[in-house]
């Protein structure tokens, strides 16, 4: 039992150098621009660039659309499979599970072909038609965890009764969904969110080949041309990827914690 | 005319027919059980008159006016689940107002008819728990209050007490009746409980295999029961083999004994073999003391002692028969293996069809 217990504790211990001092690395790289000492002078920098800020807003506004399109698009899809089309989900979960295995590169070079300027739909021709497409592309890339999330959450309430109990009140299909469906499986599509929108800031391939300003290529320059500001954008990347994971986490013990309070 | 017409009313699920040319005619105000076991189709023939499924053919009539091809949400029918089906987002208030702010009320109106529905079902002071905050008594009293808010032409109340603990069961039917006949609401319960059946319907409709067996009021579906399905699923219910000895007066053999029962033998010719049917209230220990009563020979299965009553089963030669006695102090119950006299009231028995 003991030596179980040793062997366990050497595996953790390697696990956590492995994926610790690489961090602690970059961190501490990214605190020695200034020469002999230990400064924030990489992350002022990048902070007070206007590329930054205009990158990471231009990510922020794509990955909130993404979001609000993930969920008009997966919560009625994820409800009505579940609820008149059971035999449709493993279908379902079989097209949502294709973004994790067909590359970005090749969906982009797709879009590129079916929607550039000489197509029957040129969203390519326009700024504002090639945000629409990258924001298509980021709900497909986003599309396994938003679904998986919205399925789950459904799963764990009877949305068929409450789906009839509404109706035999009067309720139409959208008022249904409005007021009964989407505030019982917010939590899971506010876990959803989170994913899409860690997702939908670090994603460069797409946004580089459409040529969007985006937080992605703006990352992939710095780390081209620059030393220590690299470091200090990636220190900054994994805190934003790490607040995005902690809240899907505060949101499902919520949720839990609800749930055990509910038996 | 009937308030609810159902005609020739058919379900089937690909090749399975699951309600077979079901017809009934409740009346306004009226209070009817569909009583059945698992699978006998009751609940199908509900979600037909609430909209939720759709009949293969046949015709569902409210107030004359035909609901087959309205949806659900345009039916204007109050519907109580098993599961109670409260919004688990929404206060016990919230849920109670949900259908009448669909249909856009004031809120003055909402206001007002919330109160009184919370004040019906006594629950007015826990208007702001969330259902996850109640008893499941609590929780389907506030669906009850729920689904009577908009005040639906028909009440619908899909095994409403299978979820709760034997004692809430007896109280909550109890006001579940009380409400309805204070309203006057047309209801349709769905149970497989008998006993629910028989204590709170003015009519009970027993089906078997996705038909009506029989439509009738308690007392007559107990004490006259159709065929012999309603026979043994309602109450407790020991049957005889017996011989027609002469069909034209009445008598039958049983273990070799005559027995008058009372009542000419129609469909069967004498020297037939049939089965008799007899409620265990009809049924006592020790000799005859009645001449319309016959007593046998029996022996002592076992004996269940529970309280109030004393639950004995005898062997009658080759029938056993399951009865219950009054526990008297003074008179201790028979011991399994004894030879006992059991007499059974003649007048009582009945006939199976087959």
């Amino acid at each position: 039992m003991k030596t179980n217990r040793f062997w366990s504790w050497i595996a953790l211990a390697f696990g956590i150098l492995y994926f610790v001092v690489p961090l602690i690395g970059t961190l501490e790289f990214s605190l020695r621009m200034r020469r002999g000492v230990y400064s924030l002078d990489a992350y002022w920098v990048i902070l007070s660039d206007p590329r930054f800020q205009a990158t990471f807003g231009y990510s922020i506004v794509m990955a909130l659309v993404t979001i609000v399109v993930g969920i008009v698009l997966v919560v009625p899809t994820a409800y009505w499979v579940r609820l008149r089309l059971p035999s449709w989900r493993p279908f379902l979960e079989f097209i949502t599970l294709l973004p994790l295995v067909i590359p970005a590169i090749v969906v982009v070079f797709g879009y590129i072909r079916l929607y550039n300027t000489s197509s029957f739909l040129p969203l390519t021709g326009s700024a504002m038609g090639t945000n629409i497409l990258l924001v298509f592309g980021y709900t497909m890339l986003a599309l396994p965890y938003m679904y998986r999330a919205v399925d789950t959450g459904l799963g764990a309430i009877d949305i068929r009764t409450m789906t009839e109990a509404a109706e035999s009140l009067g309720a139409s299909r959208i008022k249904i969904m409005w007021s009964v469906i989407l505030p019982n499986v917010l939590v899971a599509v506010l876990s959803g969110a989170f994913l899409t929108f860690a997702i939908v800031i670090g994603e460069f391939t797409m946004a580089a080949l459409l040529n969007r300003p985006a937080f992605g290529p703006f990352l992939q320059l710095i780390g081209a041309n620059r030393a220590y500001e690299p470091a200090a954008l990636a220190v900054i990347s994994f805190a934003i990827t790490w607040v995005c994971m902690g809240l899907i986490q505060v949101v499902t013990r919520l949720n839990k914690s609800l749930a055990a309070t509910k038996r | 005319m009937s308030f609810l017409t159902i005609s020739h009313l058919k379900k089937s699920f690909g090749a399975t027919t699951v309600v077979h040319d079901f017809n009934l005619d409740i009346e306004k105000g009226e209070f009817v059980s569909f009583l059945g076991p698992s699978g006998c189709g009751k609940t199908t023939v509900l979600r037909m008159v609430a909209g939720f499924e759709t009949p293969t053919s046949g015709k569902i009539s409210i107030g004359g006016q035909d609901v087959v091809n309205l949806k659900p949400n345009q039916r204007n029918i109050g519907m109580v689940f098993q599961a109670y089906a409260l919004f688990p987002n929404m206060t016990v208030a919230q849920n109670v107002a949900f259908g009448l702010k669909v249909a856009k009320k004031p809120q003055a109106e909402i206001d007002a008819t919330v109160q009184e529905m919370l004040s019906l079902i006594k629950l007015d002071h826990l208007g702001d728990r969330y259902p996850y905050q109640l008893s499941g008594g609590q929780q389907q009293r506030v669906a009850l209050a729920r689904a009577l808010a908009t005040k639906p032409q028909v009440l619908l109340l899909d095994e409403p007490l299978s979820a709760l603990d034997a004692k809430i069961r007896v109280s909550l039917r109890e006001e579940i009746r009380a409400i309805q006949r204070k309203l006057g609401i047309t209801t349709i319960f769905v149970t497989h409980d008998q006993e629910e059946a028989l204590s709170i319907s003015d009519r009970i409709v027993v089906m078997y295999e996705g038909k009506a067996e029989q439509v009738g009021a308690p007392f007559e579906i107990y004490n006259q029961p159709s065929s012999r399905f309603v026979a043994s699923f309602v109450g407790t219910l020991n049957t005889f083999d017996a011989t027609v000895r002469d069909a034209a007066a009445g008598i039958i053999a049983i273990d070799g004994k005559d027995v008058m029962i009372g009542q000419k033998i129609t469909n069967h010719k004498t020297g037939d073999k049939i089965s008799l049917a007899v409620r265990p209230e009809a049924v006592s220990l020790g000799e005859a003391t009645d001449k319309r009563e016959t007593t046998l020979d029996g022996k002592i299965n076992s004996v269940h002692f529970l309280g109030s009553v004393i639950r004995i089963r005898a062997s009658l030669g080759e029938n056993i028969v399951s009865f219950d006695t009054f526990n008297n102090p003074s008179a201790p119950p028979p011991s399994p293996g004894e030879n006992v006299k059991v007499s059974l009231a003649a007048k009582d028995m009945l006939l199976l069809g087959q």
